[in-house]
């Protein structure tokens, strides 16, 4: 990837996104544009993956919308986007990708919380 | 009309100041040197021939040595791999030895990008001119991935030329028109562009002013 690599690793984080894991439920403050005017929109959902790579680290929040339909949204941690994200539980769990959440609902879906 | 020669370095992805993001191609882009000057008068059309990426004497052959050692090639020009031409209306603006630095582009500009499309080899048609192949069922054998019928009968009775068969794909120069320039480096020699731009990583690109701006 030879100068590559200089790009990639010139591009700043959002100070404003902590440290993530995967199974943490977190709160992420976005800005929406409508046309002119700006607002936050809050997402708040379990944190189901979190890709390394540079400026392209992201991570995808999953949250169970109304009628039961599960949504999931990517961030960049790279990106000025991002208001805030507030970390609200720690889960334990066995493995970094938590796609097994996908086929479940409700109950089944739960994540046993870890005690820092 | 301007041009610079660059190698494909690869592709990433850029955010602007408001968070979007953009696709870019990364081009690490010269130094070029003005390696020789055509006019009408001499040559009969006018274009520049640039010189890309320095390289050890034994690599060259005493005629490339000769060429970029000649009487009134500034001593500054070293020995150079690449040479490729462009056309230009006028020849004024350029001299002999003249260093072409990535910062002639500005972002925001308008680029065309010329490379070598990758090999794809022997291809049937479906791959190379989007023949949408046979019907998967209703009693088909062996007609998945067939080109279908060629042309009519008895009229014409023949063949038009041209007529799209399988064969040798990519390997062809191509040129993506109308690129946006997004980052220029000069220090780095690195270009950044929006979008895909032809061949594989490594690959030796022609980078000129847009010629389609509109």
């Amino acid at each position: 990837m030879h100068n590559l690599m200089l790009l990639l690793h010139n591009a700043e984080q959002n100070p404003n996104i902590p440290t993530l894991e995967p199974g943490d439920t977190v709160r992420v403050h976005t800005l929406i544009v409508e046309g002119e005017k700006e607002r936050v929109q809050v997402f708040q959902g379990v944190v189901i993956r979190v890709r390394r790579g540079g400026a392209n680290s992201s991570f995808t929040v999953r949250r169970i919308a109304s009628h039961g339909i599960g949504v999931e949204r990517t961030f960049l941690f790279a990106s000025p986007r991002v208001e805030k994200v507030e970390v609200l539980r720690h889960a334990k769990v066995r493995r970094a990708r938590l796609y097994y959440l996908r086929g479940r609902t409700g109950k089944a879906a739960r994540l046993r919380e870890r005690q820092a | 009309m301007k041009g610079i020669l660059g190698r494909k370095v690869g592709m990433t992805q850029l955010l602007t100041e408001k968070g979007e993001v953009v696709p870019v191609t990364v081009i690490e882009a010269g130094p070029c040197y003005v390696t020789q000057i055509k006019t009408v008068e001499s040559d009969g059309y006018a274009a520049i021939q640039l010189g890309f990426e320095q390289t050890r004497q034994r690599r060259l052959t005493k005629g490339q040595i000769g060429h970029l050692k000649r009487r009134g090639m500034p001593r500054e020009v070293p020995l150079l791999r690449v040479l490729r031409e462009v056309r230009l209306r006028n020849v004024e603006d350029y001299h002999l030895g003249q260093k072409i630095m990535a910062d002639i582009f500005n972002t925001h500009e308008r680029v065309d990008v010329q490379g070598i499309s990758k090999g794809r080899g022997f291809q049937g048609g479906v791959k190379r001119y989007g023949f949408r192949g046979g019907p998967r069922t209703h009693g088909q054998s062996d007609r998945l991935r067939a080109p279908g019928a060629s042309s009519s009968g008895t009229t014409p009775g023949r063949l038009y030329k041209g007529k799209r068969m399988a064969g040798h794909m990519g390997n062809v120069p191509v040129t993506i028109a109308n690129l946006r320039v997004v980052l220029v480096d000069p220090e780095r020699n690195l270009l950044a562009v929006r979008g895909a731009v032809p061949g594989p990583r490594g690959g030796l690109l022609l980078i000129t002013e847009a010629r389609k701006q509109g």
